[in-house]
């Protein structure tokens, strides 16, 4: 099978600091992916490269779209996300004031087919497409179970639903990729339970290839299929979770050990 | 014609225009209404147009431009010159349009590179090509230089301004409740994750950048049709404060409220008109209040909305 993303040699230096180091990926599409690490391993960093906010010092970002391969390295964050990746942020950034329906709505946008001068005299296609808009987005909201909520401001629905809230507004994409930057951040017990059922239904419902990045440990080794491990910037091992547990590298990286 | 346009809401505000049109057209006759206090009316109008229009920019794009004064410079000696050659409607209608051109395009040249600039940065080069249009207006011939305009014919009617108030509402407000509104509103709230949505963010603050330049360069043809004379020092940096001074004190992002603010400082600068030194003192203490106790505004972003009213009777 032909990987949906493919990463070569991909590295990131900050001035002196080697954030990402020379890592390179294959990803298929379906699967389910953890990146794990230390803080500060440059998980985030390798998230913030594959859509777009920081441009590769080196190193290449191959994604396969419908089977034609496209460069996605250096492009602009938009133009990322139109191919169909789409990711959520570690230190929440939902639109604070805007209400949770209109959260999801703006992340429909490259769907919407009626322009600027449609919009200021209110021609039929306005109306049409704001109809389908609020469908659709309302159908999302359903799905994480934030419909009840969906006039209320983003800012002020407590942490855990502000997560499954920035969840939605990904799947409002059309994503074919989602990044998931440490979704379980802050949750309960029951809610990370909730989370784990969420990102299971999902990526059935709508065939997505989902790549998290985690610290609950238990959570990453009961969803994913596969791992990768990220120290100093550096890929030290990928394999299934049987593999990660015990893999003396791994070990050493999240103990701290010298080798 | 989408039968949506015929909702109650709509029909409530096509109704209050009405009321006020035929009430301030009864003042007037009646004499109530006087000169006098026609003058602050008239400003008031060209005032909520050009908060109207920036709070687009400001307030709802959250992009910090301090040059606006320039585009309502450019409309203004639209229509001056043109009005000048047919003292007529037509003249003023054709001036108004090719403002709408010339503003535009001067604001698609001047956003390009300027709204890759982000905060304070921004504010500065907006400034500063809003005073380089003013002094290309003072250095062209066509514009009668330093001198200005005079013997503008007064074209500018009572009906002409509501209508222009009632259209810059409905133009802000109809974007504000779009698809391209929500990117806007995107951009002031997050710019990185309003990337990461797809939006391309550059697009949508030109877009929200030309409108407010269109609505301004009408704001200007309003102005110089109502006062025969322009000249360039009508046009600097004191105007587009003054009308960052209405968005701010009313509330950026609140079209109500920059409404509201336009029309208290009409009233005001009546009031205070012989006092000019104290008055802009007044301004600026009142502006530094504001920003340190109550940085939202008097307002916020709260709306005035019939839907809302309308919905909270039915509930009783
Ligand atoms: N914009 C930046 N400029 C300079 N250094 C940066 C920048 N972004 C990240 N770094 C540095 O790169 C390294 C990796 O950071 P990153 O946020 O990717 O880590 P992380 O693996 O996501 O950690 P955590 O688990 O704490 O979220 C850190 O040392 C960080 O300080
Ligand atoms: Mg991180």
């Amino acid at each position: 099978m032909e990987p949906i993303l493919q990463v070569k040699n991909l590295t990131k230096n900050f001035g002196g600091l080697c954030a990402v180091s020379n890592v390179s990926m294959k990803i298929n599409p379906g699967e389910l992916i953890g990146l794990i690490g230390p803080n500060g391993a440059g998980k985030t960093t390798l998230f913030n490269l594959l859509t777009g906010v920081y441009e590769p010092s080196s190193g290449l970002i191959e994604f396969d779209n419908d089977g034609k391969k496209v460069q996605l390295g250096g492009l602009k964050p938009y133009k990322i996300t139109a191919y169909g990746i789409a990711r959520t942020f570690q230190n929440i950034r939902l639109f604070k004031t805007m209400t949770v329906l209109e959260n999801v709505k703006v992340a429909m946008h490259k769907n919407i087919r009626y322009g600027t001068l449609a919009a200021i005299f209110r021609l039929p296609s306005y109306y049409s497409e704001e109809q389908w808009v609020e469908e659709k987005a309302c159908e999302l909201l359903k799905e994480v179970g934030l419909y009840g909520k969906r006039n209320e401001q983003a800012t002020n629905l407590p942490y855990g639903e502000q997560r499954r809230l920035e969840i939605a507004r990904a799947l409002a994409i059309q994503p074919k990729i989602l990044f998931l930057d440490e979704p379980a951040a802050g949750m309960n017990p029951q809610e990370t339970a909730q989370l784990t059922d969420l990102i299971h239904r999902i990526r059935d419902k709508y065939n997505l290839t989902i790549i998290l990045i985690e610290h609950d440990m238990s959570l990453v080794m009961k969803i994913c299929e596969r791992i990768y491990v990220l120290d100093y910037g550096k890929l030290i091992a990928d394999g299934n979770p049987e593999e990660i547990r015990n893999n003396e590298f791994v070990i050493k990286a999240y103990l701290g050990e010298e080798i | 014609m989408p039968k949506q346009l015929l909702c109650k809401e709509n029909l409530a505000w096509l109704g209050s225009a009405i009321v006020i049109f035929v009430v301030c057209s009864l003042l007037m006759n009646a004499g109530i209404i006087n000169s006098y206090y026609q003058i602050t009316l008239y400003n008031i109008c060209i005032n909520i147009i050009l908060a109207v229009s920036l709070n687009l920019v400001i307030g709802i794009c959250g992009q910090f431009s301090l040059g606006h004064a320039g585009f309502m410079c450019i409309g203004a000696y639209c229509a001056g010159i043109v009005t000048k050659m047919m003292p007529n409607f037509g003249g003023f209608m054709i001036g108004l349009l090719i403002g709408f051109v010339i503003s535009a395009i001067v604001a698609l040249i001047v956003s390009i590179p300027t709204l890759r600039l982000k905060g304070d940065y921004l504010a500065i080069a907006t400034l500063g090509f809003a005073e380089i249009i003013r002094i290309v207006v003072q250095n062209m011939e066509i514009t009668n230089g330093a001198a200005g305009l005079s013997g503008i014919p007064r074209l500018t009617t009572w009906p002409l301004l509501l209508a222009g108030v009632v259209i810059s509402l409905i133009v802000v407000c109809n974007f504000t409740r779009s698809a391209p509104g929500r990117a806007c509103l995107s951009i002031r709230e997050d710019e990185i994750a309003s990337e990461a949505m797809g939006i391309n963010t550059t697009r949508y603050k030109v877009i929200a950048f030309v409108i407010g330049a269109i609505l301004a360069s009408m704001a200007g043809a309003l102005f110089a049709c109502n006062f025969y004379v322009i000249n360039p020092t009508q046009f600097t940096f004191n105007r587009s404060i003054d009308i960052l001074v209405m968005v701010v004190f009313g509330g950026m992002g609140s079209m109500t409220s920059s409404v509201i603010a336009a029309a208290a400082i009409g009233v005001l600068n009546m009031i205070l008109q012989n006092f000019s030194d104290i008055r802009m003192i007044i301004y600026g203490l009142a502006l530094v209040i504001i920003m340190i106790f109550k940085p939202s505004g008097l307002l916020g972003t709260r709306e005035f909305s019939f839907k809302k009213l309308l919905n909270r009777r039915k509930e009783k």
